[in-house]
């Protein structure tokens, strides 16, 4: 998919400080409009789908600070604002995890193992989300992600990123 | 180094982008499975159904590669017939060869497709070659997937013992390795791989972030708990830490994943068929890095190189997506039996 490799890196604490007291809806919004686009596109199995409705999420980047709280009903991804109680599934990780997740860079499970990502909640509902953004098929026409290649030479220029073999 | 052809490199896809990946990046044959509790990776969201089977098949059968079906749990009472249905569906999409462990479902298998390659699923329990030539004998099985418990010595013994094809582990997840027999998952939860089709399934799965650290529980049961910089490996009871006699340890295995790069020239040379990757589960990026490493070690051994060596490159790739971050070579090198 991309020719560059994201790098594993943290993002200076600075920037979460201020990043937590930014506001998060342009996160969830973003990602929401992500999301319905796919199900738009009939990216999203139907069977999958049915299983998060109702659910709530949060996706949580730890060094930006970034939070995004989402839920799916009615066939529809949409933001949840304010703060509406224990989420059932939270994903956190730092920014590059996601990254190179959601370029294939790397697995879940790696990630996972090496303490990279964290899932609490409803491990089951998390299972089925892996499994659902894993066999999105992408067509020729959103098969590279926007600005992500250019978003990844520019982090591979950050001062202080370390890499893990 | 002997003059053996290359094995197959066979290789997991738990969805359509992982069979592709395994495709593009060098397998010979992909494994697959029904979205159900017909095989033994029965997961929420994971694996094909038959359009998506369909289509899968024709992308790497138009490719020259072949596709194997995994039916390897077992057949439950009251509902045999939906094994059977699926070994129905699979003859009629045309997979290269099923992959199974009940006999019954090899029988059933045998007599209503006789054309159709079957092979002897690890989940068989087959570790000795009289019980690989009793299933060629009673179900003309044209290979056998040898349990992860056998020094290669063992293997080889096998191997020049039968006339069935054998394929061993090359790389992936271990677990006790007891299969086909395994029902430790159902001491904890009442559910286990030969009766649903997955090991502690992720319904009775929590992570519980607490200061400092991260517990894993089953079915309310503490497996293990990881200290913020230790990695973690999958909640299952065998790859848990429990006070045993005041001490608290691995009692039963460390998480820890199957690696033979350093063996490979050794199991081409005893006449392995085909060499498997573990991970059904794992997404098509974990696929892509495993299926391109081993790629690259089993074509540096063609033409009898004698020269082989382990690149670094390639032990880091297959470190890096290791369960617990390490790597063995399992029973292959043990020196007890």
């Amino acid at each position: 998919m991309s020719h560059f490799t994201i790098p594993t890196f943290k993002l200076p604490e600075f920037v979460a400080k201020i990043g937590a007291h930014l506001p998060q809806w342009p996160h969830a919004l973003a990602l929401v409009s992500g999301l319905n686009t796919a199900a738009k596109l009939k990216l999203l199995p139907e069977d999958s789908l049915q299983s998060l409705a109702g659910k709530t999420f949060l996706v949580a980047v730890n060094d930006t600070g970034g939070e995004a709280r989402f839920t799916y009903a009615n066939g529809w991804f949409r933001p949840v604002f304010g703060a509406a109680g224990e989420p059932d599934l939270t994903f956190r990780a730092d920014l590059s995890a996601y990254l190179q997740l959601v370029s294939r860079q790397e697995d879940p499970d790696t990630l996972f193992f090496n303490r990279q990502l964290s899932i609490e909640g409803d491990t089951e509902l998390g299972l089925v989300v892996k499994n659902m953004l894993d066999a999105i098929e992408w067509p020729p026409s959103v098969g590279r992600i926007p600005g992500l290649e250019r978003l990844s030479a520019l982090v591979a220029t950050l001062p202080g990123r370390s890499h893990h073999a | 180094m002997s003059n053996n052809p290359l094995p197959e490199l066979v290789c997991p896809a738990g969805s359509l982008p992982a069979l592709k990946a395994a495709v593009d990046n060098g397998a010979d044959t992909v494994y697959l499975g029904f979205k159900n509790d017909t095989n033994a990776r029965n997961f929420a969201g994971l694996n094909f159904d038959e359009k998506t089977m369909a289509e899968g098949l024709h992308y790497a059968q138009s490719r020259g590669k072949e596709v194997l079906l995994a039916l390897n749990t077992y057949a439950q009472p009251g509902r045999v017939q939906a094994w059977r249905e699926a070994v129905d569906v699979a003859a009629g999409l045309g997979v290269d060869a099923l992959i199974l462990a009940d006999v019954g479902l090899l029988a059933y298998a045998r007599e209503k497709y006789p054309d159709l390659n079957l092979h002897l699923s690890v989940q068989g329990s087959a570790t000795n070659y009289e019980a690989v030539n009793f299933c060629h004998k009673e179900f003309g099985i044209r290979r056998a997937v040898l349990p992860r418990v056998l020094t290669l010595a063992q293997v080889e013994h096998v191997i020049k013992n039968t006339p069935v094809e054998i394929e061993v582990f090359g790389f992936g997840s271990l677990c006790v390795m007891n299969e086909g027999r395994c029902w430790l998952s159902s001491y904890a939860c009442g559910e286990s791989p030969n009766t649903v089709g997955a090991c502690s399934p992720a319904k009775y799965v929590r992570w519980e972030k607490n200061p400092g650290r991260m517990d894993a529980r089953l079915n309310g049961i503490l497996i293990d708990s990881y200290g913020d910089q230790e990695n973690a490996g999958y909640p299952t009871l065998c790859k848990g830490r429990f006070e045993v006699q005041g001490e608290t340890y691995y009692a039963l295995e460390e998480p820890t994943s199957l690696n033979v790069l350093s063996v490979l020239p050794e199991i081409v040379k005893i006449g392995v068929r085909a060499i498997k990757v573990e991970g059904r589960q794992r997404s098509p990026a974990y696929v892509t890095q495993v299926t391109r490493t081993l790629r690259a070690a089993l074509d540096s051994l063609k033409d009898g190189n004698d020269r082989y060596s382990v690149k670094p490159s390639w032990q880091a790739e297959l470190t890096k997506v290791s369960e617990g971050h390490q790597a063995t070579l399992g029973a292959y090198n043990r020196p007890w039996r």
